[in-house]
């Protein structure tokens, strides 16, 4: 049959709930007899923490309940939180408690717990508690951290250093030892956070009849977070179930494990009332893992041709307090730094280090945005050094499409090698270039230039990994009723799963795709499932949903063919109905085969056939798939102020076969906004005790309305071959390169002053104070 | 210990009579008080205008507002925008233009750009964008916001 919903823009299934205010994210959801959680939160970035009195809290009308670290259940006593992704090179996998025991690492770590009547007189309540602080030296910068006589983030620590390991391809050192040219950058990145517009939330609801708790949750995948609080609670897996309701954006720190989610659990089955915690837009900023500052001391070495013949550095990558993620985030960006580039040798020495800040775990792009950065601004002094056109040196060392598929020679974090399996980079970066008029810019520049205005452009390229496995899964269901449900632990945050998944279902079932219903993120629903993170949906839910549409019509016919006395080749499905070919007229509904389906009481089932018209799959990739993308920022920049606008925003990207072209463009250009914020707005500022300065939205910027232009967009498509739908991911490569195009583009408008930049983001201030160090010929 | 207040107000067209603490913010009331869950919660300082609702027709940020600031006032919140299940042309033209992801800052931008509309019945993309400036969305990057309201300028002119 063919393909009729897959690749179209059909308008979202999400949409008429969310446009009349009928949304139901965690804070919309109100059990009867619900209490209300607030947190009392360390004052200090590093402390040890003496006793805590509850008194005058406990004494305030309306509260319930203080919670300490002593009054836990003693599973929830005896164990960190868990290490989500552990790794042989974490030296120290330091992870926090539910509740502070006696040493706080960050300002804002969970001290108590307190549960009131409402959120009002918690807070009130949380006030009155006093706590006994020793402060200890904390440690801001994770450079500072690597020092001998650094104070140690964690008491009685003997290093800061919480993993490190090397990233090596070929023999970097004998490659640098014959190469005509060798630069060297150092790049400082930070990244900031995912300042969702919905902040974390939680509900949970201990029922005593079963024993059994329900945990409604803001985040990116409900079955991870169940097995967490089975950890915690040490429960049977019927104990516990994880519902994910709408969410207001997660961009990767939604997909973590918290504190909250545990001391509400056991307040509810303490108090034996559902209790509600609601983070705040301040305790957002303080609590919510953000994605934090990079280091990068890097090398390049070409030959007279401006081929790469080397790459080597070292990368020192902040953690903050704990580990959550184990080594995700510095792996993804050592293994990213190569990029659609061919790199023949390349060395990295990775460092992790613990800080006395909120941990960092993947914030949209995951360490791809500052590896681009990195690789793009060594092409760039490339460049610069041997008077080539920038443009001109990436396309000297592309990977050609013919050497697909390409082992880069490193290994990723799923166990594989890095092996791009398909992907036209010398075209991508050509059709942007065309799009953005690139050629043209050189007149448009100097006319600003002869008109006292300055003009830049800046173009960067990425490869990104996604579509990571393990798996995600998929029922298909035709009920009794002949209604179609699909049942996924994919656990969307705004991404549309609702819609394109439908679109995928609808296409083997020979339906409407808005007569399938996706219900996502209940554990209850679906025995497995990761959830939506890392640009891995569409590839891991998109196909399984797919092999479980495909396995349901395949039984619809056979169950058909049975009942039509006919064979099933003669059958298609269309239009709710298994029908013949030859005579359309001659057909069984979905709904007459899934009754026969499931067979009637005292008779046995006939052909040997499982029973219900359902099926479950779990697409298991073998690997990754690399979509690629190429980025092109026109830019002016006031040398007076230091103000940046961004004038001209192109993009052309290949995340493979598009299940709807309107979605996608809407995650490209998100994610555009997202690394512009990245390049130019968003700084999370702590002062010398680790306190953090920037916790409102005054004071860490977000890209407004105004700040963002138009993004014209341009798609290639070239199919992953491995999948059965052709897909990759779509999520992040509007974040990826950004930054890098945005900071070229910047460098190049003020290229008449000798102004280098190696940073991000860059704000006014620093164009200012850069522009002057350079009239003055200095280093600023 | 906690101050109370009796008000009267009209929310969405339907009056209301409560006895509330005077602390207690607008945009608390409407989603705890009235369940209209509809107005959400985005900073509680100011910024992001995801609370954002018409008092007396003229946008506010619910969370700077006071209920008791609203005695005898008339409220407007994104439940009223639609008649029954027909999208108004607003809300429509989000839907048509994909001009919301997670829709959580989409009923502030309604109220905001519904005001906007009122009173700006024909404007271009650079008077839409200054509009906007005062609600944030980390989803989108505003695009098919702008897109979207455009459209549904376009479309209330074609019917008026």
């Amino acid at each position: 049959m063919a393909s009729s919903w897959f690749g179209a823009s059909v308008k979202r299934k999400e949409d008429p709930a969310f446009l009349q205010g009928r949304g139901q994210y965690v804070d919309d959801i109100h059990l009867p007899g619900t209490l209300h959680a607030a947190f009392v939160r360390s004052a200090y970035a590093h402390a040890k923490i003496g006793k805590i009195d509850k008194r005058a809290a406990l004494a305030l009308p309306g509260v319930h309940a203080v919670l300490v670290y002593a009054d836990l259940p003693e599973s929830v006593r005896a164990q960190t939180l868990p290490l989500l992704v552990p790794h042989p090179a974490i030296r120290q996998p330091r992870m926090p408690y539910a509740l502070a025991k006696d040493e706080a690492c960050y300002a804002g770590e969970p001290l108590a717990c307190v549960i009131a009547d409402s959120r009002y007189i918690a807070e009130d309540a949380a006030q009155l508690v006093a706590v006994d602080y020793v402060p200890l030296p904390a440690v801001n910068d994770c450079r500072a951290a690597l020092a001998a006589d650094a104070p140690p983030a964690h008491a009685g620590a003997d290093s800061n250093t919480a993993a490190r390991f090397p990233v090596k391809v070929g023999d970097a050192d004998r490659a640098f030892a014959g190469a005509a040219h060798v630069f060297r950058e150092q790049i400082h990145q930070h990244r900031g956070g995912p300042f969702f517009m919905e902040c974390r939330g939680v509900v949970a609801h201990f029922d005593a009849p079963t024993q059994g708790y329900t945990l409604y949750v803001s985040s990116q995948g409900s079955h991870r977070i169940k097995r967490c609080m089975l950890d915690m609670f040490d429960l049977g897996d019927h104990q516990m179930r994880v519902i994910t309701p709408d969410v207001g954006g997660g961009f990767g720190p939604k997909g973590s494990f918290y504190p909250e989610y545990v001391n509400v659990a056991v307040a509810s089955r303490l108090l034996n009332r559902p209790v509600k915690w609601i983070e705040d837009r301040r305790e957002n900023f303080l609590a919510t893992h953000q994605e934090r500052d990079q280091y990068w001391d890097m090398e390049i070495a070409v030959d007279a041709d401006a081929k790469i013949l080397g790459v080597r550095g070292q990368l020192i990558h902040e953690t903050g307090a704990y580990v959550p993620w184990g080594i995700v985030l510095p792996w993804i960006a050592a293994t990213t730094v190569p990029g659609p580039y061919v790199i023949p040798h390349f060395k990295l020495d990775v460092i992790s280090v613990f800080t006395n800040k909120i941990q960092t775990t993947p914030v949209r792009g995951a360490g791809r945005p500052e590896a681009v950065t990195t690789m793009e601004r060594l092409m760039d002094r490339v460049a610069r050094e041997l008077k080539l056109e920038r443009a001109e040196v990436r396309r000297r060392n592309f990977i050609q499409p013919e050497q697909m598929p390409y082992n880069v020679g490193i290994i990723f974090r799923d166990g594989r090698p890095v092996t791009y399996d398909s992907g036209d980079y010398p075209a991508c970066q050509a059709a942007a270039l065309e799009a953005a008029g690139y050629a043209d810019f050189g007149a448009r520049q100097a006319a600003a230039r002869a008109a006292g205005r300055y003009l830049g452009i800046g173009a960067a390229n990425a490869v990104e990994a996604t579509g990571l496995g393990p798996y995600e899964g998929a029922t298909v269901r035709v009920s009794t009723s002949g209604k179609i449900v699909v049942y996924t632990g994919a656990t969307p945050q705004g991404q549309s799963h609702k819609t394109t998944l439908a679109q995928i279902a609808a296409d083997p079932l020979g339906v409407d795709f808005n007569d399938v219903t996706i219900v996502t993120a209940d554990t209850a629903s679906i025995a497995l499932g990761i959830g939506s993170f890392a640009a891995r949906t569409a590839v891991n839910a998109g196909s399984s949903v797919h092999l479980a549409a495909v396995e349901v019509a395949a039984k619809a016919r056979k169950i058909a063919a049975g009942m039509m006395e006919c064979v099933e080749d003669e059958l298609e499905l269309a239009d709710g109905y298994v029908r013949l070919k030859s005579a359309p007229d001659v057909r069984k509904s979905l709904r007459e085969i899934a009754v026969k389906s499931i067979g009637m009481p005292g008779f046995s089932m006939a052909g040997g056939l499982a029973p219900g018209l359902e099926h479950t799959a779990y697409f298991t990739p073998d690997q990754a798939v690399y979509a690629n993308g190429t980025h092109v920022a026109e830019v002016e920049v006031d040398i007076e102020t230091g103000a940046v606008s961004i004038t001209r925003y192109t993009v052309a990207h290949d995340c493979g076969r598009v299940i709807n072209p309107m979605i996608v463009d809407g995650q490209i250009v998100g994610g555009v906004a997202h690394g512009i914020g990245n390049a130019l707005y968003e700084r999370m500022v702590y002062d010398d005790d680790a306190q953090p300065l920037s916790t409102n939205f005054g004071e860490y910027l977000l890209p407004l309305a105004t700040d963002v232009p138009h993004v014209d967009l341009v798609h290639l498509e070239t199919p992953s071959p491995l999948n059965p739908l052709g897909i990759k991911g779509a999520g992040e490569g509007g974040t990826i390169p950004a930054i890098a195009a945005i900071i070229s583009a910047v460098e190049n408008a003020l290229a008449p002053f000798g102004v280098t930049i190696a940073e991000a983001p860059i704000s006014p201030q620093r164009i200012v104070e850069l522009l002057g160090a350079a009239a003055l010929g200095r280093t600023a | 210990m906690a101050d109370i207040r009796t008000i009267t107000l009209n929310v969405n067209g339907r009056a209301y009579a409560r006895e509330v603490e005077t602390r207690l913010t607008l945009v608390d009331f409407l989603r705890h008080e009235l369940a209209l869950t509809g107005t959400h919660v985005g900073c509680e300082h100011g910024v992001c205008g995801a609370c954002t609702v018409l008092v007396d027709g003229v946008s506010v940020r619910a969370c700077l507002m006071l209920a008791v600031q609203c005695d005898g006032a008339g409220v407007t919140t994104v439940e009223a925008l639609s008649a029954g299940e027909k999208l108004s042309p607003l809300q429509q033209a989000f839907q048509d233009n994909h001009g919301l992801q997670c829709g959580f800052c989409t009923p502030g931008m309604l109220m905001t750009l519904t005001e906007f509309l009122r009173d700006n019945p024909d404007p271009t993309a650079a008077e839409v964008r200054a509009a906007l400036s005062g609600n944030l969305c980390r989803c989108t990057g505003y695009q098919a916001i702008v897109a979207a309201t455009l459209d549904a300028a376009k479309r209330i002119r074609e019917n008026a």
